[in-house]
């Protein structure tokens, strides 16, 4: 089964097309990621109006990479939400004019599940397992007992990890994206020393928080300031990582136990931050784990390609030309 | 003109919320500012349980908009933290103009997509757990600018 996927729903317009599932024949993927940086952040009337002008050639280039023909193609899988409703909207409408033109079925893929399936192109998914999605817009642990069978824990009571760094990355005016900016002076500085960091609690034992730890940093470089204290960016870049990935760990562990996990999975972009790929391997080295090879964190077509075929042959049900873009999209 | 009103702890910013949120209807702005951690997240939780949504409201700066539409009184979330130097953003358009509730975080990002009139909350932080809220409105939200300075 040849399956076409499309993914548009921030600032990468990427298409892919695999051979049942996990033989990725193709992934071809544009980013705008410099033309945003100006403004430290994805401006959507310009991601839109990118999108628009990059994914007919990603198309094509994405047929001729894989060596595979228009009339090849059995099934088409698209990036339904949450994202930008205007980017999503450039892949959406791609995606039903090919399916209509070639009279195949169309499926809606959760962008998140993609970035779950992102793992299971090197190897097979085994269940039960725990997934700790991370990136700039979630923080959430997901269950999933069989394939394309979701359900989630817990997520961010306010602010997202990746979205955390970069605020933090800001107010310390070391740059965008944050969590590259962190991570590296994070690991530049070698001493054992920490600024003191808080405890993040939450109601529920698998929700995540991040606003608290975010006024924390800000309340102490203001006070700092205040006195003429002297600030070691890279101490404070260490302290917060720390703290940060911490918080991931442990719940992680918590929902690994409590559910007997098979696996366990790393999903979304903070997958490439160094301290968590380290206390990953070390925390969980009594099941099985994966983590996206770095190809596979950022967006890309290739992951919604792998989630539109399990959720095809899950739950052999596909989606109407009707189908539009969600902001906000539950994966349950 | 503008009024002031000193915000003690979250306790009394929730009271503010739920007291902002009796003039909330279709086409209601509220548009707030203040630096990185003075509360306006905080604030539009506490908002949006008052006017009925009761899924969890968190930040929609990575997506720029979140939509609640499940309720009576549908909310729009906007975060326009990441528009820095854009001024208008047409894409948001529909769903500030739209029939929801609306509450534009960062809103002097976009000033050039904003209706005429609004209600707008500037959030000062004057120690860590006390703000003190600017509070300013133009056509009917002035009477409410008032009111919510009482």
């Amino acid at each position: 089964m040849i399956v076409l996927a499309i993914e548009s729903s921030c600032d990468e317009t990427s298409v892919s097309i695999n051979k049942d599932g996990t033989t990725i024949l193709s992934n071809v993927v544009l980013s705008q990621i410099a033309l945003h940086a100006k403004y430290g952040g994805v401006v959507p009337e310009i991601a839109s109006r990118e999108h628009v002008k990059g994914i007919t050639a990603v198309f094509e280039e994405s047929f001729e990479k894989a060596h595979i023909a228009p009339e090849d193609v059995d099934l088409v899988a698209v990036t339904e939400g949450p994202g930008l409703i205007g980017s999503l909207l450039i892949g959406i409408n791609a995606a039903k004019a090919f399916a209509l033109a070639r009279n195949i079925p169309i499926i809606g893929v959760h962008h998140i599940a993609g970035h779950v399936y992102a793992n299971a192109i090197e190897a097979p998914l085994e269940f039960p397992l725990i997934c700790l999605v991370v990136s700039g817009g979630h923080t959430e642990l997901l269950k999933m007992k069989s394939h394309y069978h979701f359900e989630k824990l817990g997520e961010t009571k306010d602010d997202a990890i990746g979205e955390a760094y970069d605020k933090i990355a800001r107010v310390l005016g070391i740059g965008y994206p944050g969590g590259p900016a962190i991570d590296e002076r994070a690991q530049a500085y070698k001493k054992s020393d920490r600024y003191p960091m808080p405890r993040v609690s939450t109601d529920n034992p698998y929700d995540f928080s991040y606003s608290g730890l975010k006024s924390h940093v800000i309340n102490m470089l203001n006070r700092m300031r205040m006195k003429g204290e002297p600030l070691d960016v890279d101490k404070m870049c260490a302290s917060f990582q720390e703290a940060a990935v911490e918080h991931l760990i442990q719940k992680s562990l918590d929902a690994v136990k409590a559910v007997n996990a098979k696996m366990f999975l790393v999903a979304g972009g903070v997958a490439a931050n160094s301290l968590l790929r380290a206390r990953v391997q070390e925390t969980f080295d009594f099941v099985k784990v994966a983590m996206p090879p770095f190809e596979y964190c950022t967006d890309n077509a290739a992951m919604i390609g792998v989630a539109g075929y399990y959720k095809y042959i899950t739950h052999q049900k596909v989606d109407t030309l009707d189908m539009n873009g969600r902001s906000r999209l539950a994966i349950e | 003109m503008t009024w002031k009103k000193t915000i003690d702890n979250l306790f009394a910013m929730q009271q503010f919320a739920i007291r902002v949120a009796q003039y909330a209807d279709k086409g209601f702005t509220v548009c707030l500012s203040g630096e990185l951690g003075a509360g306006k997240t905080t604030f539009t939780q506490f908002f949006g349980a008052a006017i009925g949504i009761d899924e969890p409201i968190n930040s929609p700066t990575f997506t720029i908009m979140k939509l609640y539409d499940d309720s009576n009184l549908p909310l729009v979330h906007i975060d326009a933290y990441r528009l820095e130097g854009v001024h208008e953003e047409p894409s948001l358009e529909d769903y500030i103009f739209g029939p929801y509730v609306c509450v534009i975080e960062w809103y002097e990002h976009i000033k050039g997509s904003l209706p005429d009139n609004y209600l707008a909350i500037d959030f000062m932080r004057i120690s860590e757990t006390s703000r003190e809220l600017i509070i300013k409105g133009s056509g009917r939200y002035e009477t409410i600018a008032k009111a919510l300075s009482h």
